[in-house]
């Protein structure tokens, strides 16, 4: 974790992570993206809305090989991801979070946690950590989302938004550059947001710059440095939240003309 | 306990179970004990698809059936060179045939192998019970070339007669005994490296949720393929020495759907997650049904098998390995 650029903005930056040109995908007739660029300066934290079908998901799902994108290029620190299935993104630093948790349900916590460190870290060249360095690193992410008291519990026995916090340290265990926490607080109290924002905050302070995708404006507020807004596959607004959220045509999407 | 050790126990209790028949002198014993030993072997080749990563092949006849019909091959073969094969290669081919058993058992290994890699690439991107239809059919296909193929016999059958005696072991069915219990000693082996390797771990995401094992890393494709070509090797092996053991085979006994009930039923029944799983299942369902044979009729084998089966789905459905786990589990705590 050397770089830490918690403050990066796009115009301090100048260093590009994520750049992701003119994407296309549509599914039959149906144009879920249609041509959306966007560039990613690494440690920046993005939030990224849109109404519901506006495309979020897909476009996460192209980024991170689930879905292969129809048009357009993705470019990750330097390299084209164009073909590459999704556990190739992983291991060259591309974690993503489900917007509903998909541990491992058969292995404890602490086991799911070490699934991502044996094949991704583990699996980098010149990487090997021992036995006792998983487990050092296992418990030092959980301790990160305060689950370490977890370790040695079923996903069974998690509360949703313990579910997340795994669903997160998980993705992290995996050594990110980015991270795309997809909806990682639907459906959660006031509080469990705070505290999973705090967590993506702590989370981008150790040099990880992270998308997150969210409905839950207080929650993108004070996040996101930077915010994008994806309507009917389009992006239609990109910049400082307080402008965007002012932006007519963002009002007008959100609320009707 | 480290693998060298484990495998070493696994040698020493076989030669002390060898032996011990042995003793008794009674060749009945090793008929029997065979096909126990086989279903060891099927049953964890079975496992490591279908307990390990999730994958349920209701086609383990079908690679079962391609080990037994690649010796019927290479068995005919030898006994057919003069006929079959062009004049220069005659005097190498006399030179090679017939070949040992033991590299029948490889031949038959390697093919299954093979057989498996491509049903992996063409299936592994079905789900649950379309994979299992899927391998359903390939049994199928495999089935009808068979009848088809008159140089292995074709639906007539083939005849495959053993040697009388062999060195050192006397009767051949000792040898074909030792065979299999080598095959066990190699499956389990095989079986218990996978369980505490990465390898392991990576089938367990597998089997739990594939999606969010590529998003931590999992190459799921290649793991899939190296499961399906591990258990088709096993299968393989295990077939491959059946027509010495049955000396006539057609394709209705090498493709006999019990193969495909019984290698389910056991690992379920004894336990999926767990090395010794497929094995207590084998020996408990394998040694139950050689018993039933002698005392009731061969016939109510497979309702011996449902209906245990039917038991273990309902009452135990973690097998008999998931009923101890939870016994030692409740003992620690109180």
């Amino acid at each position: 974790m050397s770089q830490i650029m918690s403050n990066a903005t796009p115009e301090t930056s100048a260093k590009t992570l994520l750049h992701i040109d003119q994407l296309g995908k549509r599914f039959g007739g149906f144009v879920a993206l249609d041509g959306v660029s966007l560039d990613i300066p690494r440690g920046q934290r993005l939030g990224l809305i849109g109404p519901n079908g506006s495309g979020k998901s897909t476009l996460v799902n192209c980024i991170c090989g689930a879905l292969q994108n129809d048009t357009g290029d993705i470019i990750f620190d330097g390299e084209r991801l164009n073909g590459m299935v999704a556990h190739q993104r992983t291991r060259r630093g591309l974690a993503r979070s489900f917007q509903l948790p998909r541990p491992f349900m058969s292995m404890t916590v602490a086991e799911n946690m070490r699934v991502p460190l044996l094949y991704t870290v583990n699996a980098r060249p010149g990487s090997h950590l021992s036995h006792g360095e998983l487990n050092d690193r296992c418990m030092e992410l959980l301790s990160l989302v305060t689950l370490h008291e977890k370790a040695s519990h079923m996903p069974t026995d998690l509360t949703q938004v313990e579910m997340r916090k795994l669903e997160l340290a998980r993705a992290m265990a995996a050594e990110p550059k980015l991270l795309i926490a997809d909806e990682a607080m639907a459906g959660l109290s006031h509080s469990e947001v705070e505290d999973i924002v705090a967590l993506l905050i702590r989370m981008n302070e150790r040099g990880v710059t992270i998308i997150m995708i969210e409905h839950i404006m207080r929650a993108v507020m004070t996040f996101s440095q930077r915010l994008a807004v994806l309507v009917s596959g389009r992006k239609i607004a990109d910049g400082k939240p307080e402008d965007v959220i002012q932006d007519k045509e963002v009002v007008g999407a959100y609320l009707g003309q | 306990m480290r693998t060298p050790v484990f495998t070493l126990i696994l040698v020493l209790i076989s030669a002390a179970l060898y032996f011990a028949f042995r003793a008794i002198g009674n060749d009945y014993l090793f008929f029997a004990g065979y096909t126990v030993l086989q279903y060891i072997v099927m049953a964890t080749a079975w496992n490591i698809l279908g307990g390990y990563c999730g994958y349920v092949n209701f086609g383990s006849a079908g690679f079962f059936a391609i080990g037994v019909y690649s010796s019927v091959f290479l068995h005919t073969l030898a006994g057919s060179i003069d006929d079959v094969m062009p004049d220069v290669l005659i005097a190498p081919m006399h030179a090679i045939f017939p070949l040992p058993l033991p590299v029948m058992v490889v031949v038959g290994g390697v093919v299954a192998g093979l057989v498996g890699l491509g049903m992996g690439y063409l299936t592994l991107r079905l789900r649950g019970v379309f994979f299992a239809i899927a391998t359903l059919a390939l049994a199928v296909v495999l089935e009808t070339i068979i009848v088809n193929w008159s140089f292995v016999g074709g639906s007539r059958g083939a005849y495959v007669i053993p040697p009388n005696d062999v060195p050192f072991f006397g009767p051949y069915i000792q040898f074909l005994f030792v065979l299999m219990l080598i095959l066990v000693v190699l499956a389990l082996t095989i079986a218990r490296l996978i369980e505490r390797s990465r390898l392991g771990v990576g089938f367990a995401t597998i089997r739990d949720d594939e999606l969010a094992a590529e998003a931590s890393g999992v190459p799921t494709l290649r793991l899939k393929l190296i499961a399906t070509v591990v258990s088709g090797a096993l299968f393989g092996m295990a077939g491959a020495p059946f027509p010495y053991y049955i000396g006539y085979v057609e394709p209705g006994s090498a493709f006999n759907l019990s193969y495909a009930v019984n290698s389910i039923a056991m690992p379920m029944i004894g336990g999926t997650t767990f090395w010794a799983g497929p094995l207590i299942g084998a020996l408990l369902l394998g040694t139950l049904q050689q018993v039933a044979t002698v005392t009731i009729s061969s016939a109510v084998n497979l309702l011996i098998v449902g209906l245990l089966l039917i038991g273990f789905v309902i009452l135990a459905p973690k097998g008999i390995v998931g009923l101890w786990q939870k016994w030692m589990g409740k003992k620690v705590k109180s």
